[in-house]
């Protein structure tokens, strides 16, 4: 689903976020994407939802060379992965449901699909009863629910997640993670960039290790 | 060397004409919701607008009245006939009388060749070199006023070239100077409107623009979230064009207002004006031309401002 050729990327200031990254992901796998700050996890996760682009080496997702990928067509690569932030990334003067909406509201679809669909994203999540509310009104976990609910209503076959806990409690973070862990379980591919070492080890899943641009260890590399 | 990958499958985009009709019609309502929302902020943007192109429609519309007026009063004008050199002044007196009787003449008077030479002397300033001249080198001239039924310009070019025809007579001159002066000043002015339309445009154009860009700026976090949710540019871009019509057609209603007050306040004292000349004059309030002319403009001037703006600002927004 998601396969690194040998992928570097210099940003113009001359900083190396990634200098030769081999990587491949299956369908419907969930791995973890661990190292120190500036080891490259966010650069890696921009690349796969085309934030940037690679400055060497080949990116594919979903069967696509995202090098080849004209710039018209990033939009559409993009309701194909669902992308979770740290910081929520919510519009604070909409609703929890209208932020939820946006991406099927982006795609054009129609009015009542979008009400089905947000619905069943939000009670997926445990927020339902919230869709009325602003967004700044709900807790950090809460907020976070509302950003994985909006990533996940178009139903994309891969999620990225960047620290999707980093601000949260132990607790929390285990409540959103166990979210990850159900999706993964009905097919969706899912990379979550993220500190919490313990955390990640308690669960089980592979765990890709970056160091300074590079893979350094990998549990579960496939060949 | 990397395995085969299965052949990409292809975006989906849609393309249902229905959808995308609907999609517009939204968001056309919605950036009008927008606009009302701000009721005062979006009526002075508009009302900017909306001076900016009455200015040049006003005096546009102005011209256009002076040049009806200029015509209309084509018809008071004379003929100069110019008699030969050789004539005395009885056989002048003579014509005079012999063209005073046709019936297409309500008037003619003469001026001797003495009386010209005095006139000439008076007006022109040269009076002491002209008593330099051995002879006076004028020639007499018999003014002639067409009678009310040929003081059409067609039926006095006629009696012009007829007269002519006399043997006494060697050239006749049709009086339209006045009247072509006034017609060449209203050109003048016209083509100096056209300038000033044409600044004020692209004044409006910026305005537009500019109202745009800070839109643009207030909304730049939403916009990110958009694209990085997978919103085409031409999603993004629609919400601020619609903007920048609407501005254009509100500020084209308030440029309409603006004319149509203006000159109806004028209608008053340009109809006491022509009622001592003893006329009677109309003042064209808005042709359907400069009407339809604002009302299409404005809102295209609109689009393109905005579409300046966007096109500009648009790229710039990167999620990251």
């Amino acid at each position: 689903m998601i396969r690194f050729d040998n992928v570097a990327k210099r940003y113009p200031t001359g900083r190396e976020g990634l200098s030769g990254v081999n990587l491949d992901l299956a369908a419907g796998e969930m791995a973890f994407l661990t190292g120190h700050s500036g080891a490259g996890k966010s650069t890696l996760l921009k690349l796969i939802g085309l934030l940037e682009r690679a400055t060497r080496g080949q990116v594919w997702v979903n069967s696509r060379n995202l090098n080849k990928l004209k710039d018209r067509d990033i939009p559409y690569h993009r309701r194909e992965v669902g992308m979770i932030f740290q910081d929520h990334r919510l519009l604070h003067d909409r609703t929890v449901f209208d932020n939820v909406a946006m991406p099927l509201v982006v795609a054009g679809m129609g009015h009542a699909e979008i009400k089905r669909r947000v619905r069943a994203a939000l009670d997926k999540v445990g927020l339902l009863n919230k869709e009325k509310s602003p967004p700044i009104s709900l807790s950090g976990g809460e907020q976070q629910r509302v950003g994985i609910a909006r990533a996940l209503v178009s139903k994309p076959p891969v999620l990225l997640a960047d620290e999707p806990t980093g601000n949260l409690d132990p607790d929390l973070s285990r409540e959103i993670m166990e979210l990850f862990l159900q999706f993964n379980q009905v097919g969706v591919t899912i990379l979550i960039a993220t500190h919490d070492v313990d955390l990640v080890r308690s669960l089980g899943k592979r765990v890709i290790k970056l160091r300074e641009g590079l893979v350094e260890s990998d549990t579960g590399a496939l060949d | 060397m990397a395995k085969r990958e299965p052949k990409a499958p292809k975006f989906r985009r849609n393309r249902n004409p229905l959808t995308w009709l609907l999609r517009h019609a939204q968001n056309s309502v919605a950036a009008l919701g927008r606009l009302t929302r701000n009721p005062l902020s979006t009526l002075m943007t508009a009302a900017v607008i909306g001076i900016a192109i009455a200015l040049p429609s006003g005096l546009h519309l102005l011209i256009d009245n002076v040049r009806s007026l200029s015509g209309t009063w084509e018809g008071a004008s004379s003929i100069s006939l110019f008699l030969e050199q050789t004539l005395t002044d009885q056989q002048a007196e003579q014509i005079r009388h012999t063209i005073n009787l046709r019936n297409d003449v309500a008037e003619a008077t003469l001026i001797t060749k003495e009386g010209a030479m005095a006139e000439f002397r008076r007006l022109s300033g040269f009076g002491e070199a002209l008593d330099l001249l051995d002879r006076n080198p004028l020639p007499a001239v018999v003014l002639v006023v067409p009678s009310a039924a040929h003081s059409s310009a067609e039926a006095t070019g006629r009696l012009a070239r007829q007269l002519e025809g006399y043997r006494e007579i060697e050239m006749a001159q049709v009086d339209l100077q006045w009247v072509r002066r006034l017609d060449a000043i209203a050109r003048t002015l016209e083509r100096g409107v056209g300038v000033l339309a044409a600044l004020l445009a692209a004044a409006v154009l910026l305005i537009i623009g500019n109202t745009i860009r800070l839109e643009i700026q207030n909304r730049q976090s939403e916009i990110e979230i958009v694209k990085l949710v997978g919103g085409t540019n031409a999603f993004i871009r629609r919400p601020f064009l619609y903007e920048g019509f609407w501005y254009g057609l509100i500020g084209a209603v308030i440029a309409i207002t603006l004319v149509l007050t203006a000159l109806s306040l004028m209608q008053g004292p340009v109809e006491r004006l022509a009622g001592l000349y003893e006329s009677h004059f109309d003042l064209t309030l808005l042709t359907s031309g400069t009407f339809m002319a604002i009302l299409l403009g404005s809102p295209i001037l609109g689009l393109a401002g905005a579409w300046l703006a966007v096109g500009r600002h648009l790229k710039r927004i990167v999620p990251d």
